[in-house]
C-alpha cells in the first residue's frame, strides 16, 4: 500500500502515470514506477488532472440529483486479480449516491453487462446502501462515527455497503482542500442525522412523472383500497368484517386504512386501545379457520389498567375464536423468538464474513468458517423463524385451529411469521405477482416500521434491524429447498434485498401507511402541488430493463394447469388431506383437546389465567410440529401444495449468491448454479420457438415472449453472475494461503505412515 | 442398499433383466440363501420392527412384517465392518438382546431377537462366516458372481492406449517394459512411461533409492505445452541425509523434457510429518541436492488422521443429526478441512502444469495422498477424464493400476475391523470429485448417480474392481477372468448415470474453489440413510431439463409431420435433419425417465408429467 503522504512527489508522479493518460494508462500499480521522471510540481498534476476529469468524466445524474462534491484524482484499490492494482478515477457525492468515474475509457463500454441498474452502476454506491466508512492507515482499518470527523481526512477509506460490497478509495492523489471535501462530504452525507424530506426519493419523484399508469399496470395488489382487501378476503373465503372506519386515521396512526376483523369485534373495540388489541386478519384457511395477528396489550402490568386490558383481551380472542370452531390458539412471538436487537446483533456479526477487505483476511476467516458462522447465530435466528411459522401451519392446517400471534407493535415478527407461514400454505405466494402483494399486505400495509428498521436518517441505531432481509433470508430457504414451487428466482430474492437500500422506492421509506399518507399528501398551504408520487419498487422497469428483469423469473417453475388438475383429483379424494396425517399423533395431544370443545370451557380458561401461549410445553410442542413435518414429508411433494422447510442442520445454508458475490476469491470461474442454469434458459428458449414454430404452421398467432436473457449470450458465466462479470478472465486458481498448520495430529504426528515400520528394513 | 423405512429399493442395485426373484429376496445369479430368521429390527428412525432377515452369501435383507409402508434393508455384506453379540440371555429390557453390526457404509444396524435357546448363535456365526469369508478361507462373493453384462468393463483401461491418447511415447519419453513381472516394483503396473534419455539401469538405481522401488514415472502429459506429472514415494533420505546421484539425475531428466526452469516437487505431507519420515528411512528431496528443484509441502495428513475424522462425521450424522451445534460440530470433524486441503493441493499441481512447469508429486508411499493429488489435478487439466469413459480410465490408472491399497484400506471379506490400515482415502476422493461437479455442474459426463454406485460397490465386493491392493496381486489370482468388472454394470446402463447438463468443453482447465465457503457436506452420500433428508431420485432441475428435452423431441418430430405433409409438393429440404435429431432426442431421453419413474412409485407417471408441460408457455 502507499503511503499517505496526500500526494508527495512520488505518490503524485504514479497518480499522473494512470490519471493523466486516461485510457493509456493501465492505472499505477502497487507502487508508482520508479522509471518514471516527474518534471512538473504534483500540485500542477493535479491541477490539469482535475480539469480534465471534470470537463470530461461526470455521472450521468438522474432527474433531481445534484452533485455536492467531488476529488480527483482518487485511487479505487480493486481486489478482483490478485495483483491489488487501483484504477484512477474522480469519485463524487451527490444527493443520491457517491459515484467513481474511472478514467480509463473502455471501462465504460460495460459489453455484455447484461444485468445493469438503470439507477446505479457497479461503481456508484447509494448514500442509502452505505453500512459502515473506514480510516485505512497502514493495513488496518478504524470505524469513522458521525460527529467524529471535523478537519482531518484519512489517506484512505473503506466504505462498507449494505449489499455487501466493499470499495476502498485512496485519497492520497487528490489536493488536499478536495480530498478533505469529498471526504467530509461523505461522511456527512453517510452518517449524520437527516430528515425523511433529504432521502432522494423525493427529489427524484419531483422531476420525474410516474406513472400511475404504470400503476396500474401493476398486477401486484396494493392493499391500499377496500376492493383490494375484499377481493383477498373474497380469495381466501374468509368470513371476516372488512372495516374503513380508519380510512382518515381516525382510529389509529398505527393501523392501516383499512383492515380486517372477526365478526365479532365490534366499533366500540376499535377506539378503546387506539387499535392495540384488535385481532387483525390475515389469510384464512380453506378449512375456515383464520390466521390474525395483533399489537398485544401490557397483560403483565399489576396496575389498574391491566384488568380492563384483561377483559378486553378476553373478548377480542372469544371473537376470534368464534371465527371458526371456537377455536384460537395465541402466541406472544417474542417469548420465543429474538427480539429485534439480537436479530441486529446477530446480522452484524453475519455479515462481516463478507465484508472483507484483502485476501489474506479472507483466507484466515476460511479456516474457523462454520465455528464462526455457527457463532453468529444469524443461521439458527432463520431456523427458530422457519421453526415457529411451522408450528402456526400446524395449527391451521392440521387442527384447523384460528391463531393469533402478538407482539408489542406486532410489525416486525408478526410480519415475519404470518407472511411465512402464508408462503408455505398459499401457492399464489410463491407466484411473483403474488408474493409481491404479500410484501404489501404484512409488510406495507401491515405497518412495517420500514424507516425506523433501515436507519435511512441515522437517528435511532436502536431501532434499526434487518428484519425485512430476516424474512427474505427464510423465503430463501425455501426456494433452494424446493426451486420448483417458485415463481420467482433467487435472483429476485436478492435484487429485492438491495432495493431496500436504493432510497427511491415509496415502499421502503416510511414506518406505516399513516407515515406515508402524511408525508405524501401536502398539508394545504401548497394546495397546488400534487401529492407526492413515489415509485414502488415493484416496477421493476425503475431498475431493469426487461431482458435483465428475466432474471427473475424461475425457470423451473411450472404452473399448475387446469389441465393438471382433472388428473390429479382421481389421485388424492377431497378430504385426503386429513386422512393422510398421522391422526394418533394429534388425537391424544392435549394440545387439541384444550380449546376445541367447548365455549364454555374457553371462556372459564380466559378467566382463570393469561392465555398468550401454547398450551403446553414446547418440548412438546417440538415434538409434534416434527411429527406433523415427518407425516407431511412422507407424502408425495406437491409444488402447489404446502410447502415445509426441512430445519436440520444441513439443510439450512448461506443464501451464497447474496453474500459471496462480490468476493473474488470465491468466484467460480465458468461454473456455479447459473451454468445448469443457462443450459435450462437455452432449452427453454428453443422449445419456445419450436412450439412458435408449430403455431406458426397452424396459424395460431404466437407472441414471442422474449427469450430470457440469459439465452445466447456469450458472457463468461461465475458464480457470481449475474451481479458480478469479471472482465479479466482469470485463469490463476484462488489458492488458499494460510490453511491450518497443525491442523490436529497429536496421536497421530508420531506414526506418520501406516508403514513405516517396515521402511527400516529398506 | 437402502435403509430408509420408506420402501424404496435402491437405483444402482437394480438390473431387472438380471435380478431372478425368489419369492421374498431379490438374487443376483450366483447368490445363494444360507438361513432366514424371524427377527426385530431396530430401526432408529421408526423404532421397533417385525420382521424376517434373509442372509445369503452377498447380503442381508430384511422385511418387515406388521407395518405399512413395509421397511426393506438391502445390504451387501462387504459394506458390514463388524458384528456384535448385544446383551446376553440374562439381560433386563425389552430387546436388549441380539446384534449389532456396524458398516462401512455411515450406518450401523441393531437387530433384536428373543432370549431364549441361543436363538441368535446360529445367526451370529452364519453372518460372521459371510461376512468376513477371507477370514474364514471362503471365496468373495466376486468369485461366486454368475452376473452377466453387455459390455465388459475389463476393456475399459488399456495402459498403452491411454499414453497413446496423451501422445506418448514420444521424443522425450518412452515406455518401458522392466515392470513386466512386477521386479522392478511390485505395486507399480507393467506399463511405465519414464524419461526417454533413462536407461533401464538408471531406473533400477532410483528404484533403490525410492521407498518400495516406486520410481518417479509419468501420469499426465499437457498436450501444449509438455509439461508432465511424475508420480513416485518419498526418497530413502534418512537421518544420515543419504544422496543419490542416480535420482538427482533423473529428475533433472524429467526438468529439462520440457525444458521446465524448475522442477516443482508436491509433498503431499506436512513439513512435520516429512521430517518425522526420516526416523524411518524416510524424507523428503533437499535443497542441496535438489538445486534446480523447489518443494512445496501441503499439509494434507495422514490415513489415521483421516480415519479419525471420518469416524468423527458418522458420530455427527448417524442415526441423527445433530442438532444443537450442528455447524460447529462440523467443523470439529475437520472432514470438510481435510478435503480443502486436498483439494487446494491439486489445484496447485495444476497450476503448475497448466503453467507450463513439470511437477513431481509423492508422499510416503505414493499410493493415497499421491494419487489423490495426481488424479484431481488429471481431473481438473483434462476433460476427458470427465467423460463417463475418461473417469473409469482415470480410476483405473491412478488409484487400481498404480496400488492404492483398496484391500487393506477397505478391509474387504476381512474380520479386524480395528486394522490399522484401514482408511477412506478413496471416499475422500470421490468427496473431492462430488464438490467439483457441485461447483462445475455442466462439466462433468457422469452424475452423483455414478458417484455413490462406485462408494456402494467399492465395499460390495460384487465386482472384481476394487479388489487387492495392486496389480500384481489381481493378476495372481485372476480377478480379470474370474469377476466382472464395476464398469460392466455401469457401461450397461450409461444412460442412468449421464448428467443431462453436460456441455462438452475437453480443453478447459478447471479450478474449483477450496473455500469452506463453497465446500459442502455430501448429504446424499453420507446422510442418505436419514428419512428426514428428502430423497430426490433426480434433481428438480434435471427433471425439468429432461421434460423440456422430450417436449422439444415431440414438437420436432410435429413439425416434421406438418413439413412433410406441406411438402409434398414443394421438397423442403429442412425436415430431414430434425427428424434425426427429433429421433436421437427420444432416445436420449426415453430411456432415464422410464427408469426414474420405476424407481418411486410416488411421482406421476412419466407420461402426465410430460403432458401437464405444454402448458407454462
Amino acid at each position: 500500500m502507499l503511503s499517505g503522504g496526500g500526494g508527495g512527489s512520488g505518490g503524485g508522479g504514479g497518480g499522473a502515470g494512470g490519471g493523466g493518460g486516461a485510457g493509456g494508462g493501465s492505472g499505477g500499480g502497487r507502487s508508482p514506477k520508479p522509471s518514471f521522471v516527474s518534471y512538473v510540481t504534483p500540485e500542477e498534476i493535479n491541477l490539469t488532472e482535475k480539469e480534465i476529469s471534470r470537463k470530461e468524466k461526470q455521472p450521468d445524474l438522474l432527474q433531481g440529483e445534484v452533485i455536492f462534491c467531488s476529488a480527483s484524482p482518487i485511487r479505487k484499490c480493486t481486489q478482483d486479480d490478485f495483483s491489488q492494482r487501483g484504477i484512477f478515477g474522480s469519485l463524487f457525492c451527490t444527493n443520491f449516491r457517491i459515484s467513481f468515474i474511472s478514467d480509463e475509457t473502455q471501462l465504460e463500454e460495460e459489453e455484455g453487462q447484461v444485468f445493469k441498474n438503470k439507477l446505479y452502476g457497479e461503481n456508484d454506491i447509494p448514500l442509502t446502501c452505505v453500512d459502515n466508512i473506514y480510516r485505512g492507515f497502514d493495513e488496518k482499518k478504524k470505524l469513522i462515527t458521525s460527529g467524529s470527523v471535523r478537519n482531518k481526512y484519512p489517506s484512505k477509506i473503506i466504505i462498507h455497503c449494505k449489499d455487501l460490497r466493499v470499495f476502498q478509495f485512496s485519497l492520497a492523489f487528490a489536493k488536499e482542500e478536495d480530498a478533505k471535501k469529498i471526504f467530509q462530504g461523505i461522511v456527512h452525507h453517510c452518517l449524520e442525522p437527516k430528515s425523511l424530506k433529504c432521502i432522494f426519493a423525493f427529489s427524484y419523484s419531483e422531476k420525474m412523472t410516474f406513472s400511475s399508469e404504470n400503476q396500474t399496470k401493476l398486477k401486484t395488489v396494493m392493499f391500499d383500497s377496500m376492493v383490494d382487501w375484499a377481493q383477498e378476503m373474497k380469495r381466501t373465503k374468509g368470513n371476516c368484517k372488512l372495516v374503513s372506519a380508519n380510512a382518515d386515521f381516525n382510529i389509529s396512526t398505527k393501523l392501516p386504512q383499512f383492515f380486517i376483523v372477526p365478526l365479532a369485534v365490534s366499533e366500540e373495540d376499535f377506539t378503546q386501545f387506539q387499535g392495540k388489541g384488535i385481532p387483525i386478519w390475515c389469510w384464512s384457511h380453506h378449512s375456515g379457520c383464520a390466521l390474525f395477528k395483533t399489537a398485544s396489550l401490557p397483560l403483565m402490568q399489576e396496575d389498574g389498567c391491566s384488568q380492563s386490558y384483561r377483559t378486553y383481551m378476553e373478548r377480542m380472542l372469544n371473537a376470534v375464536a368464534q371465527n371458526h370452531l371456537y377455536s384460537v390458539k395465541t402466541e406472544e412471538l417474542p417469548e420465543t423468538l429474538p427480539t429485534i436487537q439480537d436479530i441486529q446483533q446477530s446480522y452484524n456479526k453475519f455479515k462481516q464474513f463478507f465484508l472483507v477487505d484483502n485476501t489474506t483476511e479472507f483466507w484466515m476467516s476460511d479456516v474457523k468458517w462454520f465455528s464462526s458462522l455457527e457463532n453468529s447465530g444469524w443461521l439458527d435466528i432463520i431456523r427458530q423463524c422457519l421453526t415457529k411459522a411451522v408450528e402456526v401451519v400446524e395449527c391451521l392446517e392440521n387442527e384447523n385451529t384460528n391463531v393469533l400471534i402478538m407482539e408489542e407493535e406486532g410489525s416486525d415478527l408478526c410480519c415475519v411469521i404470518s407472511s411465512l407461514v402464508q408462503v408455505m400454505l398459499d401457492p399464489h405466494f410463491r407466484t411473483l405477482e403474488g408474493f409481491q402483494s404479500l410484501v404489501q399486505k404484512e409488510w406495507v400495509a401491515g405497518g412495517h416500521h420500514f424507516l425506523d428498521r433501515c436507519n435511512y436518517l441515522h437517528k435511532d441505531k436502536e431501532l434499526q434491524s434487518p428484519v425485512f432481509l430476516l424474512f427474505l433470508e427464510c423465503v430463501w430457504q425455501l426456494l433452494q429447498q424446493y426451486a420448483p414451487a417458485f415463481q420467482f428466482s433467487e435472483t429476485y430474492l436478492t435484487v429485492l434485498s438491495d432495493s431496500v437500500d436504493v432510497s427511491v422506492f415509496s415502499t421502503f421509506l416510511f414506518n406505516s401507511p399513516h407515515h406515508r399518507a402524511t408525508t405524501i399528501q401536502p398539508v394545504s398551504l401548497l394546495a397546488q402541488k400534487g401529492p407526492l408520487n413515489l415509485p414502488t419498487v415493484w416496477d421493476w422497469s425503475v431498475q431493469f430493463n426487461s431482458a435483465a428483469q428475466d432474471f427473475f423469473t424461475n425457470p423451473l417453475y411450472v404452473e399448475k394447469s387446469r389441465q393438471d388438475k382433472v388428473p390429479r383429483k382421481t389421485f388424492r379424494p377431497k378430504h385426503q388431506r386429513h386422512q393422510s396425517l398421522p391422526s394418533t399423533a394429534f388425537k391424544s395431544s392435549p394440545k387439541k383437546s384444550f380449546f376445541k370443545d367447548e365455549t364454555d370451557s374457553l371462556k372459564k380458561m380466559l378467566r382463570v389465567k393469561r392465555i398468550s401461549r401454547w398450551l403446553n410445553p414446547t418440548d412438546l410442542t417440538q415434538s409434534t410440529t416434527r411429527e406433523f413435518y415427518e407425516a407431511w414429508q412422507r407424502k408425495p411433494l406437491d409444488y402447489h401444495g404446502l410447502l415445509l422447510p426441512c430445519v436440520d442442520g444441513p439443510a439450512l445454508r448461506v443464501w451464497a449468491q447474496r453474500y459471496l458475490r462480490w468476493l473474488p476469491e470465491v468466484q467460480i470461474f465458468g461454473g456455479g448454479a447459473m451454468t445448469l442454469e443457462k443450459k435450462l434458459v437455452d432449452l427453454l428458449a428453443e422449445v419456445r420457438e419450436l412450439r412458435g414454430k408449430l403455431d406458426w404452421h397452424c396459424s395460431v398467432d404466437f407472441s414471442h415472449r422474449g427469450a430470457a436473457a440469459l439465452a445466447g449470450s456469450s458472457v463468461r458465466l461465475s458464480s457470481a453472475f449475474p451481479f458480478f462479470v469479471s472482465r479479466t478472465w482469470s485463469f490463476k486458481p484462488a489458492i488458499p494461503s494460510c490453511l491450518q498448520k497443525n491442523l490436529i495430529t497429536g496421536t497421530f504426528a508420531d506414526k506418520e505412515d501406516e508403514d513405516s515400520e517396515c521402511l527400516g528394513v529398506i | 442398499m437402502a435403509s430408509t423405512p420408506v420402501s424404496t429399493s435402491s437405483p444402482q442395485e437394480e438390473s431387472p433383466s438380471k435380478t431372478v426373484t425368489l419369492p421374498e429376496v431379490p438374487l443376483l445369479p450366483g447368490e445363494e440363501r444360507v438361513i432366514d430368521k424371524d427377527i426385530i429390527y431396530m430401526c432408529p428412525f421408526s423404532g421397533a420392527l417385525k420382521g424376517k432377515v434373509f442372509i445369503t452369501n452377498y447380503r442381508l435383507f430384511f422385511k418387515s412384517t406388521d407395518v405399512e409402508p413395509v421397511v426393506v434393508l438391502d445390504v451387501p455384506l462387504g459394506v458390514i465392518s463388524r458384528v456384535e453379540k448385544m446383551g446376553g440371555a440374562s439381560s433386563r429390557g425389552e430387546n436388549s438382546y441380539g446384534l449389532d453390526i456396524t458398516c462401512k457404509d455411515m450406518r450401523n444396524l441393531r437387530f433384536a431377537l428373543k432370549q431364549e435357546g441361543h436363538s441368535r448363535r446360529d445367526i451370529f456365526e452364519i453372518l460372521f462366516r459371510h461376512a468376513f469369508p477371507l477370514s474364514h478361507n471362503l471365496p468373495l462373493f466376486a468369485f461366486l458372481s454368475q452376473e452377466k453384462f453387455a459390455d465388459n468393463g475389463w476393456n475399459v483401461y488399456d495402459a498403452k492406449h491411454e499414453f497413446a491418447r496423451q501422445g506418448l511415447p514420444n521424443d522425450k519419453w518412452r515406455i518401458t517394459h522392466l515392470n513386466q513381472n512386477y521386479e522392478l516394483c511390485d505395486t507399480y503396473p507393467t506399463v511405465l512411461v519414464v524419461p526417454k534419455k533413462a536407461t533401464d539401469e538408471d531406473l533400477r538405481k532410483v528404484a533403490a533409492f525410492r521407498s518400495r522401488g516406486r520410481i518417479p514415472v509419468l501420469s499426465w502429459i499437457h498436450p501444449e505445452n509438455q509439461a508432465v506429472i511424475v508420480r513416485c514415494s518419498q526418497p530413502l533420505v534418512g537421518m544420515s541425509g543419504k544422496r543419490s546421484k542416480d535420482d538427482e539425475r533423473y529428475l533433472e531428466l524429467i526438468r529439462e523434457a520440457n525444458g521446465t526452469v524448475r522442477l516443482t516437487i508436491f509433498d503431499a505431507r506436512p513439513n512435520v510429518n516429512a521430517v518425522a519420515n526420516k526416523a524411518t528411512g524416510g524424507g523428503y528431496e533437499g535443497d542441496d541436492a535438489y538445486q534446480n528443484a523447489d518443494l512445496v509441502f501441503l499439509d494434507i495428513h495422514n490415513i489415521h488422521v483421516m480415519r479419525e475424522s471420518l469416524r468423527k462425521l458418522k458420530d455427527i450424522v448417524y442415526p441423527n443429526v445433530e442438532e444443537s451445534h450442528w455447524l460447529s460440530s462440523l467443523e470439529s470433524t475437520h472432514w470438510l478441512e481435510h478435503i480443502k486441503l486436498v483439494l487446494a493441493g491439486a489445484i496447485q499441481v495444476a497450476d503448475k502444469v497448466w503453467s507450463g512447469s513439470s511437477v513431481v508429486v509423492h508422499c510416503s508411499d505414493g499410493w493415497d495422498r499421491t494419487a489423490q493429488l495426481t488424479s484431481l489435478a488429471m481431473l481438473m487439466l483434462d476433460g476427458y477424464y470427465r467423460t463417463l469413459r475418461g473417469f473409469q480410465t482415470l480410476v483405473e490408472k491412478e488409484w487400481l493400476s498404480f496400488g492404492h491399497k483398496f484391500a487393506s484400506r477397505n478391509g474387504h471379506g476381512d474380520k479386524n475391523h480395528t486394522d490399522a490400515d484401514r482408511s477412506p482415502i478413496f471416499v475422500q476422493f470421490i468427496d473431492c470429485v462430488w464438490q467439483m461437479t457441485k461447483q462445475f455442474p455442466t462439466a462433468f459426463e457422469f452424475n452423483e448417480r455414478l458417484l455413490v454406485a462406485v462408494l456402494d460397490h467399492l465395499y460390495s465386493c460384487r465386482f472384481g474392481t476394487f479388489l487387492y491392493n495392486c496389480d500384481s496381486a489381481r493378476n495372481t489370482n485372476d480377478v480379470r477372468t474370474k469377476t466382472v468388472s464395476l464398469w460392466s454394470l455401469i457401461n450397461s446402463d450409461k444412460a442412468f448415470y449421464t448428467n443431462p447438463f453436460y456441455t462438452v468443453e475437453s480443453s478447459r482447465v478447471l479450478y474449483p474453489v477450496a473455500s469452506m465457503r463453497h465446500l459442502e457436506l455430501w448429504v446424499t452420500y453420507y446422510i442418505r440413510w436419514n428419512p428426514r433428508i428428502r430423497h430426490q431420485q433426480q434433481s428438480p432441475m434435471e427433471q425439468r431439463y429432461r421434460e423440456l428435452l422430450a417436449l422439444k423431441a415431440e414438437y420436432l418430430k410435429k413439425l416434421e409431420e406438418l413439413q412433410l405433409s406441406d411438402s409434398d409438393a414443394h421438397l423442403s429440404n429442412s425436415s430431414a435433419p430434425s427428424a434425426q435429431q427429433a429421433e436421437q432426442l427420444s432416445n436420449s431421453t426415453s430411456l432415464p425417465t422410464q427408469r426414474v419413474t420405476h424407481m418411486s412409485n410416488s411421482t406421476a407417471p412419466s407420461t402426465q408429467q410430460v403432458t401437464h408441460l405444454q402448458t407454462p408457455f
